[in-house]
């Protein structure tokens, strides 16, 4: 592999991570002047941020190099930290940028505080640090960035229902960070380096049938299963989702499991190596046990939830389930399919939650049975939220199919008949509960509606006409207000989403449909990087 | 074999802080003690890598004047990060404390729960 020191290019990687923290300092300094500065900010932050990170993803897809930053002029050999991106972390930091733009572009309906602002944007530098880093200690320190502002983010709109999930999302993902603290202590006391390259040639120097390696594994690999949420210690993650304002939770779920997924990715193959595992094939039994279980436990629960929210969270335990065996296959076309799984979950979920939240702020609809006649009532984000949930399937030609269909591949190559089948039984799953939704959208006809005017976007207001489906989203309404101290009622019931979060929606499901169609030539430019992790 | 752990104490006090820090976390309903239990867990991890840190008859790297041995720095500037993560995570949770506080007016887990299932 080629590698590239220093020079411009190498500025660009400081930059996605330099941009957003910066950035974020400046609400909360000018916040006195204006309450737009906040979401000025963001958008402008994150737009710059997105032209810096597809530069540098072209840059490092194109070349096929690493790009390695040495900061502060420290070599790693005296404990300096590199920075280190390849045509992996690129594509992971442009899906970041690009998404947090989108996010904040689908919140300017939504206005929020200037404080709001500077945490959405730290949780962007801290993602986009997760993964530029070349440093393992260093990726401890971005993974609790993007950690700590999650937290707060999800409370951020002050009810006692998000403050509670907020803080068991903080006491596991904390715990899950200190497991990932431990599994670095022991690579450093078995290496004495922190950088992700010289512990790679350091730990092959030790041995890889060494306790304190193969200790140091199981400690980093369980604690990123709690970060992605896995299935048994996703517990966090259906309520965080829920409870978290809607476009919080679009933020969130599109990216931060991601980047944990990511971060197992690296490494699995940048630390540990393909080597590692062919010495001890019980590890790689048991990641691929655990994603399994992921899968089929996360589908199952999907396909028994009512509120739509908590359905599209468990969809996501299982879709990351099918992720971590893409990684923890071994196997090139495994390893594509994860990256564009990685890339297609986070577009299709981050679209699917947008929607949603048109849905509950125009129409008060948050459960199943709320979400009868819809396909009528909002037409553009219904189109859209179809589109991406066949997507989910994973039914071509969607982005959903590319990703499932590499994994399987690779599956097949590697003679896992079982995981395949896990692969085909995950898939019928999801079109039960994906389908569920969509009869519901279009076949259904709200029974109580019919007699009024199909007036989109004002279905769910106050229920003037004693009917079934109106007062049970009304009631849903009055819970909600109840535990919320705030005499109001719910701020997504009585809010009308703008033109600006639909126009989202729609790019989200059209770009599923445009990289589906793209498919096979995503996996000719992320092949030679993909080579390059398993030489 | 009980030499070994009586000669190497320090990491049996780091795996019994780790223990008793995660079973306050899983045990505890009371959601400071949660907190509590959650920082009891991460010393832990503080003090492991302080204590591979040392060197026999070492001093600190800060003082020891170019001369003699010195213990490992390094550790010592990781932890000094990770402490700093930890008081940040201390403080946000402490203030979903008392925002849950506000709400159910308790801070007990299974109170709360109740609350929340009585609604």
């Amino acid at each position: 592999m080629t590698e590239a020191v220093g020079g411009p290019v190498a500025l660009l990687s400081i930059l996605v991570v330099v941009v957003p923290i910066l950035a974020a300092v400046l609400p909360l300094a000018f916040g006195r002047l204006s309450d737009s500065v906040g979401v000025g900010v963001a958008l402008v932050a994150s737009a710059v941020n997105a032209v810096i990170a597809s530069v540098l993803a072209w840059v490092t897809l194109s070349g096929g190099e690493r790009i390695v930053t040495e900061i502060g002029g420290f070599p790693a050999s005296q404990g300096g930290i590199e920075l280190a991106v390849d045509g992996m972390s690129a594509v992971v930091v442009a899906l970041i940028a690009v998404v947090g733009f989108a996010v904040a572009v689908a919140s300017l309906d939504d206005r929020r505080q200037n404080t709001f602002y500077s945490l959405y944007l730290l949780l962007v530098a801290g993602l986009s640090g997760v993964c530029v880093t070349g440093d393992v200690f260093n990726m401890y320190v971005f993974l609790e960035i993007s950690g700590l502002t999650a937290y707060a983010l999800i409370a951020s709109d002050g009810t006692g229902r998000s403050a509670l999930a907020a803080l068991k999302y903080l006491i596991v993902g904390t715990v899950g960070a200190s497991l990932y603290l431990i599994g670095i202590g022991y690579a450093y006391v078995s290496t004495g380096v922190l950088n992700m390259y010289d512990l790679s040639e350091l730990l092959a120097e030790v041995g890889y049938a060494d306790p304190l390696v193969l200790s140091a594994f199981a400690f980093m690999a369980t604690g990123f299963a709690i970060k992605i949420a896995l299935f048994p210690l996703h517990t966090w993650q259906p309520d965080a989702y829920t409870e978290a304002p809607d476009r919080v939770t679009a933020l969130i779920a599109a990216l931060v499991s991601t980047t944990a997924a990511y971060a197992l990715a690296r490494i699995v193959f940048t630390v540990f190596t393909v080597e590692f595992f062919a010495t001890n094939p019980i590890v790689q039994q048991a990641l691929l046990a655990i994603a399994a279980t992921s899968v089929v436990a996360g589908s199952v629960l999907a396909v028994i939830q009512t509120r739509v929210k908590r359905m599209l969270a468990y969809s996501s335990v299982a879709q990351f389930g099918l992720v971590v065996l893409g990684i923890g296959l071994l196997e090139e076309f495994a390893l594509v399919g994860a990256i564009i799984h990685l890339v297609g979950h986070a577009i299709i979920k981050g679209g699917l939650f947008l929607g949603v939240a048109v849905f509950a702020g125009a129409l008060g609809a948050t459960t199943v049975d709320d979400y009868d006649g819809l396909g009528e009532r909002a037409p553009y984000t219904s189109a859209a939220f179809a589109v991406l949930a066949i997507s989910l399937v994973g039914v071509p030609p969607t982005v959903g199919f590319v990703g499932k269909l590499y994994i399987a591949i690779g599956a097949v190559n590697e003679g896992a008949w079982p995981l395949v089948a896990v692969i085909v039984v995950s898939t019928v799953l999801t079109l039960g509960y994906v389908l569920r939704l969509l009869e519901r959208m279009y076949f259904t006809s709200p029974a109580s509606l019919e007699g009024a005017t199909p007036a989109a976007a004002d279905g769910g207001e106050p229920p003037s006409s004693s009917s079934s489906s109106a007062s049970t989203s009304g009631s849903d309404g009055g819970s909600d207000s109840a535990s919320g101290a705030t005499p109001a009622p719910g701020p997504a019931a009585s809010h009308h989403p703008g033109p600006a979060i639909v126009a989202v929606v729609i790019v989200a499901a059209v770009a599923s449909l445009v990289l589906g169609f793209a498919g096979a030539g995503i996996e000719s430019i992320l092949e030679p990087t993909v080579n390059t992790l398993f030489d | 074999m009980i030499e070994d752990f009586l000669l190497r104490y320090n990491y049996v006090v780091f795996a019994l802080l780790l223990g008793i820090g995660l079973y306050i976390v899983i045990d505890d309903e009371n959601l400071v003690k949660k907190v509590i239990g959650l920082n009891i867990f991460q010393t832990g991890i503080f003090l492991f890598f302080i204590t591979v840190a040392v060197r026999d008859g070492g001093s600190p790297a800060v003082t020891h004047g170019g001369e003699g041995t010195f213990v490992n720095p390094l550790p010592h500037v990781l932890i000094l990060t990770a402490i700093v993560v930890g008081v940040s995570l201390t403080a946000l949770a402490l203030a979903l404390v008392v925002r849950i506080h506000e709400e159910y007016g308790s801070i007990r887990e299974d109170v709360v729960v109740e609350v929340l299932e009585r609604d």
